[in-house]
């Protein structure tokens, strides 16, 4: 047991490395942007006495690896900084943010990964049927598809002719759980079309790819019916692949948000953060990205857990 | 008088590579009584498992059966239903495979393997069949029977698995049992045991058996009756002592004299001093030791066969050797000189003098790469041939092993058979010009007559370069045709060393005496005579010795 909680931290040091490097590459990305906040907010017209005197307002004058190491300060203190652009609270700014992105992603999840395993699994059984083959160049299909293309046509049908659901997404705090529903389906819909075709493409190779060993052909030897075959056999065996192709989908859907959100102007942390970009708001991409890159080395840490704690060879030592 | 269990008249069987569909079984009648085992023998790709499958109208994917009938206990089973032949699958027919280690499934209990097959065809309950598991575990002869089912199969060895994987084929006490290959996977000493075991059992149920195997004294001990197959054709059949005394066609022939090679004369150790020295090494990986104090030596133009069970430390001697594991303790000597204990720390000079000729050649040749250049790298690396002196060098080293250059100079490893594979990997290792050569299980993977061509071959390159090989190798058939000195092994380390002779001849040391009389013989009574007279004299273990 001591060896797999060792392995465990193993990874949690690494993610937190990462987190590290990310939050690196993200500040000096964003200052090797041409202009700055002062230019953005004041525009092109702006005197450089103006521009210099915002600079030194908002501190942007100090220089970079100070400003590096301030944020630190900040964020081990548990201070995300305040927004550069309107001077709010960061933390403030981002929990709504953040809960709307969750909300649309776990909805996108919730929906997808059990339909990706089981389509997954009845196209590896019945391979090369009709079934198959049909459900393999849909889920092309859907792959090959650009998000804001299969956004656009969900709009025009859904909502521009057939009115059932709204093009543009609405949320605010006061709106009930139902009406959240209703208000995320065409993104949610956009998003599963993708990873869920990624998903069940890969659930069903990995299963496939297990169907080869001797152990199957062994259990089907011993009389098994096909369908206990699969689920007794061969899935205990595919857990660790499908927690990796499952942990990557869900990454993608946190990060891969962020085209959807613009599509449909819903409110979201990928929405917030391409609007600090274009503003070089610093200190709130930072918060974004480092959130992104939280919850991608999250999913995938979880990924590996699952993989550790399904191999009976860690979990039943000799 | 009843009918046969089981008919397998005229029965085709077709393979598909490469979306072309040849023929893999053309046409063979096979047929089995009550009770009765019969033995499958042939070389790789006769077809020994598939037709052993079709006793059970199974064929692997990729595969057909074309034509022909195959009826088990007066049913016609290819004009059965899938569900019928499910049930029959696992109740009345039973399959043993080659590797348990692989056919269990990693992820569940050997007793849950085992019962799934009562329970879920509804013969009997979970807990009458764990009750039975435990009671057929003891009679398999497990150790634990009443635990050991609740371990996983990667927390029990090959043998005991093997074992388990017989119990498990027992379960709903089938009329039929196909064993296919059970023991090739495994140590001689262990093999007999498993041998035994299955032996014992097929007789205490009364079940049919079709035995599977390369090995023909291993199938002489377990059939009654043997069919030997060539590329998917029926040679020759016969009662087990009628095709061991008098084999009628050329091919069964051939098979019966594989093992007849001998080198023909011991090469003495010249009073020089050896090649190969390799000095009180002591190694191992974490904190485990594998070699314990391990000292032997191999002089010029000699063979130093070293023999012992897997895990016995052989291939960790010769990795040391190479500098891949750098011992702990002790050093290995070069021509008297000795050597960084590292490979990385070797000069060319030194990395030249050691080569190394793998059990698989599949593995050990890189398949993107034309013959040409798997032997011309050494050349380049090594003695610095470019240009026409490297085209005619590497010609010759393909003439030298008996492969024609024009031929097969600009072929891949893919395009050639396995034997030729390993020619190639023993130019390899010439190329380089080395005083020594390390052959680490080199046959194992091959048939006995393809097997015997490659020890023919290194024996002749032997005499013409005068090489020293260090031959690894489990097969005591093989050690007695090549070797000059033998090392006998056990759990990492020398229980006896000397000249083939001395080996060879009594009195032995309790392991090597163990290890010789554990070799199966051609004789059909062997089997019989060799359990009673360790039955007599205290039965003996691998584990009972160290």
């Amino acid at each position: 047991m001591n060896r797999i909680l060792l392995m465990i931290l193993q990874r949690f040091g690494l993610g937190l490395l990462t987190l590290f490097v990310v939050s690196i590459i993200i500040f000096v990305g964003v200052e090797f942007l041409p202009g700055d906040i002062a230019e953005a907010l004041l525009g092109q017209g702006a005197s450089p006495e103006n521009v210099a005197a915002l600079r030194h307002e908002l501190g942007l004058d100090r220089p970079a690896h100070i400003r590096y190491i301030d944020w630190w300060a900040g964020v081990l203190q548990g201070d995300l900084g305040t927004s550069l652009a309107n001077r709010r609270d960061i933390a403030e700014l981002i929990t709504f943010r953040l809960s709307n992105t969750l909300f649309l992603a776990l909805t996108a999840a919730a929906i997808s990964v059990p339909l990706a395993i089981l389509f997954g699994i009845l196209a590896a059984l019945y391979r090369n049927s009709a079934y198959d083959r049909s459900v393999n160049v849909i889920t092309l299909g859907a792959v090959s598809a650009p998000e804001f293309l299969t956004a656009y046509v969900l709009i025009l049908y859904f909502s521009v002719k057939l009115g059932w659901f709204p093009s543009l997404s609405n949320i605010d705090q006061d709106t009930s759980f139902i009406d959240k529903l209703h208000q995320v389906a065409l993104p949610a819909i956009t998003l599963m079309g993708v990873i869920l075709a990624y998903m069940m493409r890969m659930v069903r190779a990995s299963i496939i790819n297990l169907l080869a060993s001797a152990y199957i052909e062994m259990a089907h030897l011993k009389g098994m019916p096909k369908f206990r075959v699969i689920v007794k056999h061969a899935l205990p065996n595919a857990w660790a692949p499908i927690a990796n192709i499952i942990a990557i989908s869900l990454a993608y859907l946190v990060v891969g948000v962020v085209v959807v959100e613009v599509v449909f102007i819903y409110p979201g942390l990928g929405q917030l953060m391409v609007d600090s970009v274009s503003n070089r708001d610093i200190p709130v991409v930072q918060a974004c990205s480092m959130i992104f890159a939280g919850t991608y080395i999250l999913l995938n840490l979880t990924a590996d857990i699952v993989s550790i704690c399904t191999n009976p060879r860690l979990l039943h030592p000799k | 008088m009843n009918d046969p269990l089981l008919e397998i008249r005229n029965l085709q069987i077709d393979g598909e590579s490469d979306e072309i569909w040849h023929e893999i079984i053309k046409g063979i009648d096979l047929n089995l009584d009550r009770g009765e085992v019969l033995g499958l023998i042939g070389e790789s790709g006769a077809g020994k498992s598939t037709l052993g499958l079709a006793a059970m109208n199974f064929v692997r994917p990729g595969c057909r059966i074309r034509g022909g009938s195959i009826r088990f206990d007066g049913q016609e089973l290819t004009e059965q239903s899938e569900l019928t032949l499910r049930k029959l699958r696992g109740v009345r027919i039973a399959y043993v495979a080659q590797s348990a280690a692989a056919s269990f499934n990693p992820a569940h209990q050997l007793i849950d393997q085992f019962s799934e097959i009562p329970v879920v065809h509804g013969v009997k309950s979970r807990r009458e069949a764990e009750k039975d598991a435990k009671d057929l575990y003891s009679r398999v002869l497990l150790p634990d029977p009443d635990g050991i089912g609740y371990r996983y199969p990667h927390q029990v060895s090959g043998g005991q698995l093997q074992r388990a994987m017989t119990a498990m084929a027992l379960s709903c006490r089938p009329d039929l049992i196909i064993f296919d290959e059970p023991t090739t996977a495994l140590d001689v000493t262990t093999q007999i045991e498993v041998l035994t075991t299955i032996r014992d059992i097929v007789r205490e149920f009364n079940t049919a058996a079709i035995y599977i195997s390369h090995d023909l004294a291993v199938v002489a001990q377990m059939a009654d009756r043997i069919m030997v197959l060539r590329y998917g054709e029926l040679v020759e059949e016969a009662t087990t002592r009628e095709m061991m005394s008098s084999p009628k066609m050329e091919y069964t022939k051939s098979l019966w004299a594989v093992r007849s090679f001998k080198k023909e004369a011991e090469t003495v150790a010249s009073a020089m001093s050896p090649v190969v020295k390799v000095n009180s090494v002591t190694a191992g990986y974490g904190s485990e030791d594998i070699l314990k104090e391990v000292s032997f030596e191999i002089h010029r133009g000699q063979t130093v066969a070293i023999v012992g069970e897997s895990g016995s430390g052989k291939s960790t001697a010769a990795r040391v050797i190479t500098g891949l594991l750098p011992p702990r303790v002790g050093d290995i000597q070069l021509n008297g000189k000795i050597l960084p204990k590292s490979f990385k720390a070797r000069n060319k000079e030194q990395l030249r003098h050691v080569q190394m000729i793998y059990q698989m050649a599949d593995t050990a040749l890189n398949p993107r790469q034309r013959i040409r250049n798997i032997i011309g790298r050494p050349l380049t690396f090594y003695l610095g041939l470019t240009g026409k002196q490297k085209e005619a060098r590497i010609r010759e080293l393909l003439s030298l092993i008996e492969l024609e250059p024009d031929l097969y100079i600009d072929r891949f490893p893919d395009e050639l058979s396995g034997g030729q594979k390993q020619r190639v990997s023993i130019a390899r290792a010439l190329a380089a010009e080395p005083e020594f050569i390390i052959c680490d299980e080199v046959t194992s993977a091959l048939d006995q007559l393809v097997a015997e061509g490659i020890l023919r071959l290194l024996d002749r390159l032997q005499r013409e370069f005068n090489l020293a090989y260090m031959f690894i190798t489990h097969d005591l058939a093989t050690v007695k045709a090549i070797a000059d000195n033998v090392v006998v092994m056990l759990q990492g380390k020398i229980v006896e060393q000397g000249s083939k002779t001395e080996i060879f001849s009594p009195p032995h040391h309790d392991y090597t005496e163990l290890l010789l009389s554990s070799v199966p013989e051609m004789d059909p009574d062997w089997l019989n005579e060799l359990i009673a007279h360790r039955e007599k004299h205290g039965v003996m273990s691998s584990t009972s010795i160290s």
